[in-house]
């Protein structure tokens, strides 16, 4: 029994009635195979055009409508739901797209506009014929969240959720929370004390009833799907017992083990067992496996190994055979709060990072300012403490070189430089500071007279061009370079060189990427849906993307896109269980032989072997009805629902049939 | 183990101890360098333009012959023949389009098969820095070796693949297999000014002092290249340093091959030190290399 269809063309306006002959169209449409209806309109989209289509189903008793209008982008959903208030099925009403794919492009043959908008409009027909009546899909919803990061955008992103009343878990990989930003000294455009802003931010993470936090922690793996994800956490063994120990240091001083101090970018030296930073948060020691000897030495009869920091703990908090810990965490959505490092100087041995010791990176430098840093906030450079009294700051350093490093500009460098060297020149009245620039990219609220206020009452010397060259040489530092102003090559004889390096997605980030399926583009940063009106949506439904992760940023930033996550959170929170929309793939069961590809090809890990049927199955609430496993199948045996492939033969039969025609 | 080899023109003439050098130690070495017949000049500069494709037709007629007489490497000592024939074979091994021309004019079948092999990276992939140490006889002990790659050797490194650019490390291998202690200099992969030397004679001036003065103040007593440019300029350009800087001291300045063949035990006699501006035989009998 063939369905009864209408047929509604818009004009919209002279948009399409001005290359399309509408009038020819009906009487073309009327012709068509099971169409009992079709008329056209000025503009179909308007309620009057509305209430048509509605008085017309209900009158006709239509079972399947095509629109020929505008693409479904525009009224797609506008016409579907004026159809259901009639009580027609909103999957049995399709939209033939006459306008940006027809009339807009074929202005000046009306013609042969009128005869492809017909045959689009005969092949929209003919796939709405097989179209089955749909109902959305309800999914259940675990309102909790997992945040994968503990730096300023996770600890943003949890508390603004946490405050909502929603559970969230934090996982951070270092010991303490805080990432790079509590080696950070001041911000830019007005100078705020970090370590104040940031401790606040820290405490009220651990004081808040709502979030429970994973540090020395990684996410081990991640099954389930939005809504319902069940992440395991990993979490390294804690040799310290938080509730026994007093943080009275005695283990810090007898621990034989010297190291580099990772937080302060190698510019002092730790124990194995040590504090991880100066936040609060980070009172309570922890013991670095790779470096204390009572794991370094594993040979050695355990007798004998090292047991310093046991002995002398009064608390007995210290025990050297902890393990480490698996938990499970039950969550409706993820934060992806990855963060970045920077770009490693010792590739870029023309500055001789890593060979000379008063080249430093920005991040050391930051180290320097820090009143709790190695130098107590002075500014001594690395070789001999002495005060540099001429500093070159390069900017740029592996940023915006596509044939040796990154393509891309890292963002913050310009702004942080001048604060730098800003907080340089303050401290160091006598001192002459150099930028060394490419362009000066200060394109924020008070960022232009941030930087202008530097040259200008700071006198910090910006010279454009980059720079070739730094070698150690007669006690000094020869920077070689050229202002490309004056076209002048230029020697200038520096005490230290702060090279800001580019940023670049944390170490691990790919490994990580493919565990929570979520794409990453070239340089492996996190790729959202749409950068102008999905940005903080990753490819995977349910995981969100914050930070530096995403893309290099400011913390001004970073923290927007934290608390709009979380804000993208609150709106899924705020229904009880989630819908997703029906047309996505199934699998024709007699048809599947189980070969597995679809699940390899499946960009959102929607596809699932079945253990028991041997039949690769279709996870409802992770597809995304993309078709890449319809295309892929060697069988067959995936369709699209509603996009089946006969369908589209049909209607490429249809729109070839008709222009072959003409 | 025979290998074809290219000496290009300089070492025919001004460079000629640098090619006699080669070809004795290699012997030493249990290698002969069979020099190609009828080679002509590899055309001294690579075209910096990509359409100039008549510069090229010189290096390819070369790599051709190579390989039409059955061989599939081509070794060289100098510097800038290297650079010439070792880019001018990516181009025949990479873009279509410019082989296709080039060997359309001068009517050969050449596509790229021949590696071409500077001398320094033949002694570490074939002959091995191991081996070389146990073959040296005379090891150049106390001997501070400034190594001075210059620019061609190395960049451009994607085409090149010597070793890295910045901080390369054959040469100072080369030398510690040698017996010798390499001394690191920041100026050792600067330009010594080239081609400079003819026009602009200050430049090649400046450069050369920027380079020796840096391996002198890092403790060299003598400074080795491969590239016959780079010891002209930088052994010819001392006197004139001298005028500008009197606190500057001479130092020699020496080709690889001639170290080399002091370590395997070659007499000094036959090494050609005479023609070096900067005699280099009181240091080297200094520090009982030479007797």
């Amino acid at each position: 029994m063939e369905k009864k269809l209408g047929v509604f063309i818009c004009w919209c306006g002279s948009n399409i009635a001005g290359s399309v002959d509408v009038d020819l169209a009906v009487a073309e449409a009327e012709k068509l195979d099971g169409v009992v209806h079709a008329e056209n309109y000025m503009y179909m989209c308007s309620d009057p055009g509305q209430q048509k289509v509605k008085d017309i189903i209900s009158e006709k008793g239509l079972e399947g409508v095509v629109v020929a209008c505008c693409s479904p982008r525009m009224h797609e959903n506008t016409f579907r739901k004026a159809a259901s208030s009639v009580g027609l099925n909103s999957y049995l009403l399709e939209i033939a797209n006459i306008r940006e794919q027809c009339s807009w492009v074929h202005q000046n043959n009306k013609p042969l506009a009128t005869a492809k908008a017909v045959s689009i409009i005969e092949g929209t027909l003919d796939k709405v014929k097989e179209n089955l009546p749909l109902e959305t899909i309800t999914i259940d919803l675990t309102k909790r969240v997992c945040v994968v990061g503990g730096g300023i955008a996770g600890i943003m992103s949890a508390l603004d959720l946490a405050n909502a009343g929603y559970d969230v878990a934090i996982v951070e990989r270092e010991p303490a929370i805080g990432g790079h930003m509590a080696q950070i000294s001041q911000t830019f455009p007005y100078f705020h004390n970090i370590p104040e802003l940031l401790q606040k931010k820290i405490d009220e993470v651990s004081a808040h009833p709502h979030i429970k936090l994973y540090v020395n922690s990684e996410v081990d793996v991640l099954d389930g799907y939005v809504g319902n994800f069940n992440v395991t956490i990993k979490t390294q063994p804690a040799f310290v017992d938080p509730a026994k120990c007093t943080a009275c240091g005695k283990c810090l001083e007898v621990c034989p083990v010297s190291v580099a101090d990772e937080f302060n970018r190698g510019l002092s030296q730790r124990a194995a067992i040590f504090c991880y930073n100066k936040t609060e948060g980070a009172k309570i020691p922890v013991l670095g496996q790779n470096d204390c000897l009572h794991f370094v030495n594993s040979e050695t009869d355990d007798n004998d190994k090292c047991k310093a920091c046991v002995d002398v703990c009064p608390e007995n908090a210290i025990d050297l055979g902890a393990i480490r810990n698996l938990n499970e965490e039950f969550v409706g959505a993820i934060v992806m709060a990855t963060g970045y490092d920077l770009y490693s100087p010792e590739q870029m041995p023309e500055y001789g990072a890593g060979n000379i010791p008063d080249v430093i990176d920005a991040l050391a430098f930051e180290r320097l300012l820090d009143p709790s840093g190695p130098t107590q906030g002075q500014i001594l450079r690395p070789s001999d403490g002495q005060v540099p009294k001429k500093v070159v700051f390069i900017q740029c350093v592996g940023s915006r070189d596509p044939e040796r490093h990154k393509a891309y500009c890292s963002r913050a460098c310009c702004m942080y430089t001048a604060k730098q060297a800003r907080l340089y020149r303050q401290q160091v009245e006598d001192g002459t500071a150099y930028v060394s620039y490419m362009d000066i990219r200060s394109d924020s609220r008070d960022f232009e007279e941030f930087v202008q206020a530097g040259m200008e009452e700071e006198n910090l010397v910006y010279i454009r061009g980059r720079v070739a060259k730094v070698i150690q040489e007669d006690g000094f530092l020869r920077v070689f370079t050229s202002d490309t102003l004056s076209s002048r090559q230029i020697v200038i004889e520096a005490d230290l060189v702060v090279l800001a390096m580019a940023m670049e997605p944390k170490a691990g980030i790919r490994e990580l990427s493919k565990k929570m399926n979520v794409t990453i583009d070239g340089d492996a940063f996190l790729s959202e849906t749409h950068i102008k009106l999905y940005p903080v949506e990753s490819s995977t439904k349910g995981v969100y993307l914050a930070g530096c992760g995403q893309s290099p940023k400011d913390i001004t930033d970073t923290v927007s896109q934290a608390l709009a996550t979380a804000g993208k959170i609150q709106t899924m929170f705020s229904n009880e269980t989630l819908i997703a929309d029906p047309l996505i793939a199934e699998v024709l069961d007699d048809v599947c032989s189980g070969c597995g590809i679809c699940i390899d090809i499946c960009p959102y890990g929607a596809r699932i072997m079945n253990d028991f049927t041997r039949i690769s199955d279709v996870n409802q609430a992770v597809c995304q009805g993309c078709g890449a496993c319809m295309a892929a199948c060697p069988n067959k045996a995936c369709e699209l629902i509603n996009s089946t492939s006969r369908q589209f033969i049909r209607m490429i039969g249809d729109f070839a049939g008709k222009a072959g025609a003409v | 183990m025979k290998y074809p080899y290219f000496p290009g023109c300089t070492l025919y003439t001004k460079a000629k101890k640098l090619d006699d050098a080669g070809r004795e130690c290699s012997l030493k070495l249990g290698f002969e360098l069979e020099e190609l017949p009828d080679w002509t000049c590899c055309g001294a500069t690579f075209p910096l333009v990509n359409d100039q494709h008549i510069t090229m037709s010189g290096p390819t007629r070369i790599l051709a012959d190579t390989k039409d007489q059955g061989n599939d490497k081509l070794v060289t000592l100098c510097s800038v023949c290297f650079n010439v024939l070792k880019r001018t074979n990516n181009v025949m091994l990479n873009d279509e389009e410019r082989r296709a021309k080039i060997t359309d004019f001068i009517e050969r079948d050449y596509h790229g098969e021949v590696e071409v092999l500077h001398y320094l990276q033949l002694l570490r992939d074939e002959i091995g820095f191991e081996t070389l140490k146990e073959k040296v006889v005379k090891p150049l002990t106390g001997l501070k070796v400034a190594c001075y790659y210059g620019c061609l050797l190395l960049r451009p490194v994607k085409e090149i693949g010597l070793d890295v650019m910045e901080n390369p490390t054959i040469f100072e291998d080369f030398i510690r297999a040698l017996g010798g202690e390499p001394v690191e200099f920041p100026y050792k992969v600067e330009c010594c000014g080239a081609f400079q030397a003819v026009h602009s004679m200050d430049t090649a001036t400046r450069c050369s002092r920027d380079i020796l003065r840096s391996a002198k103040n890092n403790g060299a007593d003598v400074v080795i290249t491969t590239c016959p440019l780079c010891q002209f300029n930088l052994d010819d350009r001392q006197p004139e340093i001298q005028k500008s800087d009197t606190a500057f001291s001479s130092i020699p300045v020496v080709y690889f091959t001639q170290l080399l063949a002091l370590a395997l035990d070659l007499s000094a006699d036959d090494l050609g030190f005479e023609r070096n501006l900067i005699d280099p035989l009181p240091l080297l009998k200094e520090k009982g290399i030479v007797a």
